[in-house]
């Protein structure tokens, strides 16, 4: 831990005394060759907290939502098994839509920010934690179910005290990959005004500057892989029972 | 036509700057939109997709098959398409855009950097979930490794490949809408230069993008029925 009184003294070394500020010390805007420029990056990471947050919640609002909707799509069409072809169909549509496009389209009826956002971002994601959930209930072995049946379970309970849990790994599989994929897609999230790191891709003159273009992609894809950590944590913890079996 | 909703009103307006050149107050009189500038920038999207989509099945497609047949490299097939999902569109062609140029041959590989993941992945564990049974079997009449490739793991892998290649398809189409950015003039131009071409503009790029990507996918989707062997169409339909 520094002290304040070294930190105030480093401060105006820095400033002041060995650190003129001569032409080369300039922020490298001034010389487009440079890829990288650390000292820009040091005076402005502020700046991306708060497109970071934005992200982060455009992100988790999006793939909820998403979430929410699939999982109910997915145990109607468990049960009605006549709606699989069609729900497979319409997110299928709603996933090949590129997200820029679909922006757009709901622009004259949502209208520009957030929440046209995430109803995209959330309809892209459908199609992912659909299919898997679909693909974990249908993986869930005959035997098992017979077994659970004749130990007097009702349809209710075997869905979600058998069913669901062994299906945990494929949906929670899904929603990675949704996650993953909606953390680098909400970048174009900026053309509709709903913020994010985008801003700092696309923003006034950062096209033709490098570092901000970096920085912003960088944390997305850190970003990208904290959350695909997090749910890898989360499947292990409702798992337990995957731990014991030798992989 | 009467007063109609607001809504219907701006899908009219797009209809309408798709099929006839509109006014733009930014470009000094000249006209902007129209059936012609429409199909050239039609044009210059599938170009740009087809070329990218060809370099990566190129790269991709070889590799995933190899791997996936000896059975090797699972990290490399498997983390990668997980990563490569991970990559910010916007960033990687602002980042080709600033640093190594604009234009076709800067985007086509950047492009194709998006297409490449998902059809190596898919390759791998196309090949990959063959039955083991079957392969030895093909070994056991005599066939050498290739026709092993040829005939039997690349039939039977055939849906799954696909599905990396639609996947591909759709990644590489949706982020050749913002190819503008890097200089090459897509459909995107309608959309990201809203200021030339208006709203009307705007809403006509959205819709001929989604369009475009929805004929690809559905294009795609009957390739892979034509190509799926007979015997094995019944069993996936």
């Amino acid at each position: 831990m520094a002290s304040p009184v070294l930190v105030a003294a480093a401060g105006e070394v820095g400033k002041g005394f060995f650190h003129e500020r001569t032409s080369e010390s300039l922020p490298c805007q001034a010389k487009p060759d440079e890829v990288f420029c650390f000292d820009w990056a040091r005076d402005h990471i502020d700046r991306f907290g708060t497109p970071a947050l934005q992200h982060i919640e455009l992100v988790v609002f999006s793939v909820l939502l998403g979430f929410v909707v699939a999982f109910a799509l997915a145990l109607l069409a468990h049960r009605q098994g006549w709606l699989r072809p069609p729900l497979l169909a319409l997110t299928g549509v709603l996933y090949t839509i590129p997200s820029i496009a679909f922006f757009f389209l709901l622009l004259p009826i949502t209208g520009l920010g957030r929440d046209t956002a995430i109803i995209v971002l959330a309809a892209y994601t459908l199609q992912i934690i659909y299919r898997n959930t679909m693909l974990g209930l249908a993986n869930v072995p005959d035997s098992v179910k017979d077994a659970a049946r004749g130990m007097g379970l009702t349809e209710r309970q075997l869905l979600w005290r058998v069913e669901l849990p062994l299906a945990t790994p494929e949906i929670i599989a899904g929603l990675r990959i949704a996650t993953v994929s909606t953390v680098a897609i909400a970048t174009l999230a900026v053309f509709i005004g709903a913020g994010g790191l985008g801003t700092q891709i696309y923003g006034s003159g950062n096209l033709t500057f490098p570092t901000s273009v970096i920085i912003a992609g960088g944390i997305g894809i850190l970003m990208a892989f904290v959350f695909d950590g997090l749910l890898l944590l989360a499947q292990r913890a409702t798992t337990p029972w995957r731990r014991v079996r030798p992989a | 036509m009467t007063a109609s909703h607001p809504v219907f009103a701006s899908f009219g307006g797009a209809i309408e700057f798709i099929f006839t050149p509109q006014s733009s107050n930014v470009t000094g009189g000249q006209s902007v939109g129209g059936l012609s500038q429409t199909i050239e920038l039609i044009l210059k999207q599938l170009e740009v997709t087809v070329l990218a989509l060809a370099l990566a099945l190129i790269i991709a497609l070889p590799i995933g098959l190899y791997l996936g047949h000896r059975g090797k490299g699972e990290l490399l097939a498997i983390g990668l398409g997980n990563a490569g999902r991970a990559i910010p569109e916007l960033a990687l062609i602002a980042l080709v855009a600033a640093l190594i140029g604009v234009g076709l041959v800067t985007v086509t590989p950047a492009l194709a950097i998006l297409g490449i993941p998902p059809i190596l992945t898919n390759a791998y564990v196309g090949v990959r979930q063959v039955d083991r049974a079957i392969v030895d079997a093909a070994k056991g009449i005599g066939m050498s490794e290739l026709e092993i490739l040829r005939k039997v793991e690349l039939p039977l892998a055939l849906p799954i490949v696909m599905g990396g290649v639609r996947g591909a398809t759709i990644a590489i189409v949706a982020t050749a809408t913002i190819a503008p950015l890097a200089g090459v003039v897509t459909l995107g131009d309608y959309i990201i230069n809203a200021s030339i071409y208006g709203e009307n503009g705007r809403l006509a790029g959205a819709i001929l993008v989604a369009l475009l990507a929805l004929i690809l996918e559905f294009g795609l989707a009957a390739l892979q029925r034509r190509l799926t062997s007979k015997g094995l169409r019944l069993k996936t339909a």
